[in-house]
């Protein structure tokens, strides 16, 4: 179970990112978090692991606090948090098994890392998750040799590797195509049931965050104004999010239709 | 601007507008004013100067034609010659790596490493290999080890410069993602640094190996090894006809080392 | 799995990083042929251990006398960087001049087949050899003294700028080239109108960068005996002046960064 109090992130001496968060997931839910560009979305994400350093409040991962750990307990929690990233940020020349692999970087020793001699467990958990993922015969392909989908799938396993207590997706389709990018909220969504996972995803597409999430959390500067059911989520709480803001995509569509016929308005251009 | 229009509606054409006029005519006055200070201050003899081709040709006709009969000597040193450029090549590579990496902003423990790595690239490139040759060569005595010395210290700025611009030039994201699963520094600069520079380093190494050889070529006239010792002892003895053999034995050399080179790039990179 | 199948599925699951070079034996091969060619090498060069030995002794020797650097004779040092200087710039005029017509003839776009062969033999000639070797040349053939050191530096101007400007020049936009020859514009006019313009910024930037490694060749070259800083350095060294050598040293090393940031920022303006 995630927990978030009180978080607070400026940077300097600007207007703080974040105002104060709260939030807490449990389960093997799938919470969205949506807001337009700069509502703190990134920010709040890469406070859970610590790639940004909070200025202040509490982030508890099943009882581990997070914000004051030193660098060896912070790397064995960052452990246990996947983190899934808009551009994929695979390692181009490194083949799909090593970029694999690579997700269990914080469990093996370095000459273990160096010399590419990971434990026959995993190895055999990264080619059950290459093969659930439909990609365990690129396992020898070199990561830059593949499409946009099949690099996020390279992601998201790399990922589950680390057999992770939580999961972070920061904009996971914004990088793809209508339909690939449904293909990995599909994957999300199961992979989140099927290994009881919570599962955090900033996301711009509004039509998207509606199908394939249980719970959508709205951010505006930094304060959250929105936190239901995809049910409640309305014209009105839509209007609140993204409302006066002129937002390079077109989130402001009306949500009342269906997501199928408009995902090509969502095409992130 | 209307200065310029006023003259096109007299039908006037000038080539530049009066400013770059005035800027070229001045640029030019300084180069002329360089030149005619440096033309009458210089330390010549102008009688000397009207010679030169005479004694050139001269020169040029006792060396003709070459005279091969210590050609096994110069292929000996030769050979010599070569095992300086590319022993001084390797070992440099074990101190130019992490004076590099030392020295980029990006992977640099704190900023005193920052400035002890950027003082030993400049301290290494502002000082020519004949010059460290000279240094060592009164420390060490005549010979290779001087030569390989001298060789690496120039070579240590050069490799070190380059891979440090190249490890600057990484792309930041896979290093983020490394860091969120955990991995300690060490991993991450084998997974996420390694990988991306590995292109870069090969093609820096192969070009300073080149210039290495030609660099080599001119040790031994300050007494630390290989061609140049034979080439300063035949001009020495007036030796003409044998200079003329090792200076055709150099260019042939350094053909060699540039069609090897090229070989090379294509091949790795 | 209760037997280890042998069908490419199974031999996947043991995964191994595919090996950076895949043919094993040539793999293998560069391997021992890199320890062989360090044994050989290291076995057959005559190193002297002996006089190696009395390294360390000798280092503080001649460190102990550099430190603190003597900038007393601040005149002498001056005066060889003066020559450096003007040494360096008449070089690089000259160098830069005549680069232009061995850089025309190198062109293979725009030079008879036989020219060509000329030029990038001059080019090529004068880029094999280090400007030490030819310094050390000149000073037999002209005596001491800047002279040698301006041949010298025009002769490595004209390969390296020679050699850029010809590749310049072969990938020049041939339509204007076309543009003037069909206006009945003769060879000279041609080159004048069509080609130089195309590529008189680059040369502009070489010739600063040219003036930079200039001034640094003639601190090397007068080592040899071809004039400038070097030559004065070389003597410093050989009468055991260490002091006066670092002096020098130093001041060697803070023109060249100034040089260095100079030309930088010149060619920066000009591009």
């Amino acid at each position: 179970m995630l927990e978030i109090t009180n978080l607070i992130k400026r940077y300097g001496q600007d207007e703080p990112v974040l105002k104060g968060l709260d939030l807490a997931v449990e389960g093997n839910s799938v919470v969205a978090i949506v807001g337009a560009s700069g509502a703190g979305k990134s920010t709040l994400l890469r406070c859970i692991n610590r790639l940004v350093e909070p200025t202040s409040g509490s982030i508890t991962l099943n009882g581990t606090e997070i914000v004051n750990l030193r660098r060896r307990e912070l790397r064995r929690v960052r452990r246990k948090i996947g983190m899934v990233f808009q551009g994929f940020n695979l390692i181009d020349r490194l083949t799909v098994m090593e970029n694999v692999l690579a997700g269990r970087l914080g469990y093996v020793s370095l000459f273990q890392a160096v010399t590419r001699r990971f434990p026959a467990e995993d190895i055999e958990r990264a080619f059950v998750l290459l093969e659930r993922v439909g990609i365990a015969h690129y396992a020898n392909k070199r990561a830059d040799e593949l499409s946009g989908g099949e690099r996020q799938r390279v992601g998201v396993v790399r990922a589950l590797m680390q057999e992770p207590e939580v999961l972070l997706a920061d904009e996971p389709t914004a990088s793809l195509d209508p339909r690939t990018s449904e293909q990995i909220m599909v994957l999300l969504q199961s992979l989140a049931s099927e290994l009881t996972l919570p599962v955090l995803i900033n996301i711009h597409n509004v039509a998207q965050a509606r199908s394939y999430t249980d719970r959508i959390v709205g951010l505006r500067h930094g304060t959250m104004i929105f936190d239901g059911t995809p049910g409640e989520f309305d014209k009105e709480a839509l209007d609140a999010i993204y409302g006066g803001i002129e937002s390079p995509e077109d989130a402001t569509t009306p949500p009342e239709t269906g997501s199928e016929e408009r995902e090509s308005d969502h095409d992130p251009a | 601007m209307v200065d310029n229009d006023d003259l096109l509606a007299a039908r006037i054409w000038r080539r530049h507008n009066p400013r770059e006029q005035l800027a070229r005519y001045g640029a030019m006055l300084v180069t002329l004013m360089l030149v005619v200070w440096a033309v009458r201050d210089i330390d010549i003899f102008w009688p000397w100067v009207w010679d030169a081709p005479n004694q050139i040709s001269s020169l040029g006709s006792r060396m003709w034609p070459p005279d091969p009969s210590r050609l096994s000597e110069i292929l000996d040193a030769m050979v010599e010659t070569v095992h300086i450029a590319t022993l001084a090549t390797m070992l440099t590579i074990f101190i130019a790596l992490p004076v590099s990496y030392i020295a980029a902003q990006n992977t640099t423990p704190n900023r005193a490493c920052l400035w002890l790595g950027r003082f030993i690239l400049v301290a290494s490139r502002s000082v020519n290999t004949i010059i460290w040759a000279l240094l060592f060569v009164a420390i060490f005595g005549p010979g290779v080890l001087a030569g390989i010395l001298a060789i690496m210290c120039r070579s240590v700025g050069f490799i070190g410069k380059l891979m440090g611009e190249a490890i600057e030039e990484i792309d930041r994201r896979p290093v983020e993602a490394m860091e969120a699963t955990g991995a300690s520094k060490a991993k991450v600069i084998v997974y996420a640094i390694v990988p991306q520079v590995v292109p870069a380093f090969f093609a820096i190494v192969i070009l300073r190996w080149d210039i290495n050889i030609r660099e080599s070529t001119v040790l031994g006239l300050v007494g630390a090894g290989g061609i140049g010792v034979i080439l300063q002892g035949s001009i020495d003895t007036f030796a003409w006809q044998t200079v003329a053999t090792i200076l055709v034995a150099i260019i042939l050399l350094v053909l060699v080392g540039e069609a090897i080179t090229a070989l090379l790039r294509r091949r790795v990179i | 799995m209760t037997r280890p199948d042998p069908s490419k599925k199974s031999d996947a699951r043991a995964w191994r990083k595919p090996p950076f070079i895949a043919n094993p034996l040539l793999r293998y091969g560069l391997l021992v042929l890199l320890a062989g060619y360090l044994s050989w090498a290291l076995a057959t060069l005559p190193f002297n251990w002996e006089r190696i030995g009395e390294g360390l002794p000798r280092a503080a020797r001649i460190f102990g006398g550099g430190f603190p650097p003597n900038f007393s004779r601040f005149d002498l040092l001056l005066t060889g960087f003066t020559e450096s200087l003007q040494i360096a710039i008449l070089a690089t005029l000259l160098g830069v001049l005549l680069s232009i017509p061995f850089a025309v003839m190198a062109a293979r776009n725009i030079a008879p087949l036989p020219i060509y062969l000329l030029g990038r033999t001059v080019i090529i000639v004068s880029r094999s050899f280090h400007p030490v070797i030819v310094a050390i040349l000149f000073v037999a053939a002209v005596g001491f003294g800047p002279l040698a050191g301006i041949l010298t530096l025009t002769l490595y101007s004209i390969g390296f700028v020679g050699k850029l400007l010809a590749e310049e020049i072969e990938e020049i936009d041939w339509g204007q080239v076309e543009a003037m020859r069909s206006t009945g514009a003769g060879y000279l006019a041609t080159l004048y109108y069509a080609v130089f313009p195309q590529v008189l910024p680059r040369q502009v930037g070489l010739s600063m960068y040219q003036l930079d490694s200039n001034l640094r060749a003639s601190a090397v070259v007068g080592i040899v005996g071809a004039g400038g800083i070097g030559s004065t350095l070389m003597n410093a060294f050989g009468r055991y002046d260490y002091d006066f050598a670092f002096a020098i040293l130093l001041v060697i090393i803070a023109v060249i960064l100034i040089s260095e940031g100079v030309s930088g920022w010149v060619r920066k303006r000009i591009w």
